[in-house]
C-alpha cells in the first residue's frame, strides 16, 4: 500500500461521553480515508465520512467474511485465528450467497408488521419493569432494573430461550463483547454459550414450541438447518437482541436527561418519540469500533485507491456526525425531520432486528419518561462508568432517582 | 410517479414499509418488499423518495 501519512491506531479516547473521540473530527475533515494501524501490525484504512461509509457498506466488493485480523482494537493470538472464522449459521461474518440464505430464513420474522404487532407485549414487559422500579423506590440502577431486562425478556420470548437462565447467558455474552476479557476466558464464554444453546435446540427438536428457534427446526429436508447452524443463529440473535438495545435504552435515557430542553419537547409532544429514537440512534451510533470489511479486488473509494486484500474499518459513529450530511451534526435534535443514519449499518448486513429495536426503544423510552417525569441522575455524570471497554458503547450502570 | 423494485436484491430491512406504509409492505414469508401502490398519489411522493433513499440495498427506483 502507498501511504501518504503514517498509520495511526483507532481513536479510542473520548473527551465528552456523548461524542466520538475528538480525533475523528480532524480525520473526517482532512484525511477521511486514512491509514489505520491494526493491532497485528498490518495497515488498513479508517473511513470516516458519511458518503464513503455508506458507499463502502453497500459495495459487494468489500467482504464481510470474518477473519481474525479484522479486529481493530485487539490482537488475536495466532493459535486462535482459525477458531474465530465464521461458523456455519454465523451470517454476520459471511457474504452472499451464504449470507442471503440465512438472512432470508429470518427476515420474515422481523418485518415492520410483525414487530408492530408485538408492541402490546413489549408494552406489558416494559410496564412490569416500571412497576418493579416504582415498588423498589429510588435510587435504582436503570441498567439492571430496566434497560437490560426489557430487551432480554423480549428476545428470550421471541427465540424461545428461558429468561430464568439470564444470569448465565448475559454473563457469557458480556464476556464475549468486552475488551477486558482474556482470550481464554472469551473462548470459554463462547463455548459455554454454544453448549447452552445446543441444549435448547435439542430440546426443541424433541418438543417444538411456538418460538423462532422451533420454527427454524421445521424446514423441508433439502433445506434443513444443522444443529451447529441453529446454535450459531441462536447465539447471534440472543447476543444482538439484548446487548445493543439495552445500551441504547440506558445511554439514550442518560442522553435525554443531559439535554433537558430536548426532554421537555418530548414531554410536551409524545408524537416526537419516533423521531427522537432515530435521532438517538444517529447521535450515539453505539457500534463504537466501527464495521470491518476487506477489499476483494482493487477499488477506488472516495478517490482513494484501495487494493485487493486491504482491511477497512467503516466508522458509522463518525459518519453519523458528518456535517456534510447532517445539519448541526453534533447537536441532538429530536425534531430532526429526516435522519438517514447508519446506526443500524447499511447494505446487505444492515441490522436484521432493527424494527424490533425501534419498537423496544419507542415503547420503552416513552413509558419510562412518562411514568417517572422527575427521573434524574443519582450521581454526578463523571461518576457514571462509560462502556469505553466494550464493542457496544453505553453505560455499565446508570444510577437514577425520582420524586416518589 | 412510478415505483419499481429490484426484488432479487431486497434483503427485507423494512425501511420502506416503515417510511411509506401506504406504498410498501413486506412478504410474510421472507420479509422482502411488496409494492402495494406502484403509482402513488402526489401526497405520498416525499415519503416514497425517502424510502428509496433509505433502502440499504438501493432496490427502489422512482420515475416521475
Amino acid at each position: 500500500m502507498d501511504l501518504q501519512a503514517p498509520a495511526r491506531q483507532l481513536p479510542l479516547t473520548r473527551t465528552c461521553p456523548f461524542d466520538p473521540p475528538e480525533e475523528y473530527r480532524q480525520l473526517q475533515a482532512e484525511e477521511p480515508i486514512s491509514p489505520l494501524a491494526f493491532p497485528d501490525g498490518v495497515t488498513g484504512w479508517l473511513v470516516t465520512r458519511y458518503a464513503d461509509v455508506r458507499a463502502l457498506l453497500a459495495d459487494p466488493r468489500f467482504s464481510s467474511r470474518r477473519r481474525a485480523g479484522l479486529n481493530p482494537v485487539r490482537r488475536v493470538p495466532p493459535e486462535l485465528e482459525d477458531s474465530l472464522e465464521a461458523q456455519p449459521g454465523m451470517f454476520i461474518g459471511m457474504d452472499p450467497p451464504d449470507h442471503t440464505r440465512y438472512r432470508r430464513l429470518l427476515t420474515g420474522q422481523f418485518t415492520v408488521r410483525r414487530m408492530n404487532a408485538l408492541t402490546p407485549r413489549v408494552a406489558e414487559i416494559v410496564a412490569d419493569r416500571l412497576d418493579e422500579m416504582a415498588a423498589a423506590g429510588p435510587p435504582v440502577d436503570l441498567v439492571r432494573s430496566f434497560a437490560l431486562p426489557v430487551p432480554s425478556l423480549v428476545i428470550c420470548e421471541l427465540l424461545g430461550v428461558p429468561y430464568a437462565d439470564r444470569a448465565r447467558f448475559q454473563q457469557w455474552s458480556a464476556a464475549m463483547l468486552s475488551l477486558a476479557t482474556g482470550w481464554k476466558e472469551m473462548m470459554a464464554a463462547r463455548d459455554e454459550l454454544r453448549a447452552y444453546m445446543l441444549g435448547l435446540v435439542r430440546g426443541k427438536r424433541e418438543l417444538p414450541a411456538d418460538d423462532l428457534l422451533s420454527g427454524l427446526l421445521c424446514r423441508p429436508d433439502d433445506d434443513a438447518l444443522t444443529d451447529e447452524e441453529l446454535v450459531n443463529i441462536g447465539v447471534l440473535l440472543l447476543i444482538a437482541g439484548h446487548e445493543t438495545t439495552a445500551n441504547m435504552l440506558a445511554l439514550g435515557t442518560l442522553t435525554l436527561l443531559r439535554h433537558p430542553g430536548q426532554l421537555a419537547l418530548l414531554h410536551a409532544d409524545p408524537a416526537l418519540f419516533d423521531g427522537a429514537v432515530e435521532e438517538l440512534l444517529r447521535y450515539l451510533s453505539i457500534v463504537q469500533f466501527g464495521i470491518p470489511r476487506i477489499a476483494t479486488e482493487d477499488v477506488e473509494l472516495g478517490g482513494t485507491p484501495i487494493r485487493a486484500g486491504d482491511r477497512l474499518i467503516a466508522s458509522v459513529m463518525a459518519a453519523d456526525r458528518d456535517p456534510a450530511q447532517f445539519t448541526a451534526a453534533d447537536t441532538l435534535d429530536v425534531t430532526r425531520a429526516y435522519s438517514p443514519h447508519l446506526g443500524f449499518g447499511h447494505g446487505v448486513h444492515q441490522c436484521l432486528g432493527q424494527q424490533l429495536a425501534r419498537v423496544e426503544m419507542r415503547t420503552g423510552l416513552r413509558a419510562l419518561l412518562e411514568r417517572f417525569p422527575t427521573l434524574r441522575l443519582a450521581v454526578p455524570l463523571d461518576r457514571v462508568r462509560m462502556r469505553d471497554d466494550m464493542f457496544i458503547y453505553g453505560v455499565h450502570e446508570l444510577p437514577v432517582t425520582w420524586d416518589s | 410517479m412510478r415505483v419499481v423494485v429490484d426484488h432479487d436484491r431486497c434483503q427485507g430491512a423494512g425501511l420502506c414499509a416503515l417510511t411509506a406504509p401506504e406504498v410498501f409492505d413486506q412478504s410474510e414469508d421472507d420479509g422482502t418488499v411488496l409494492v402495494l401502490d406502484p403509482a402513488p398519489a402526489a401526497e405520498l411522493h416525499d415519503a416514497v423518495r425517502r424510502a428509496a433513499g433509505l433502502c440499504p440495498n438501493a432496490v427502489i427506483t422512482v420515475a416521475d
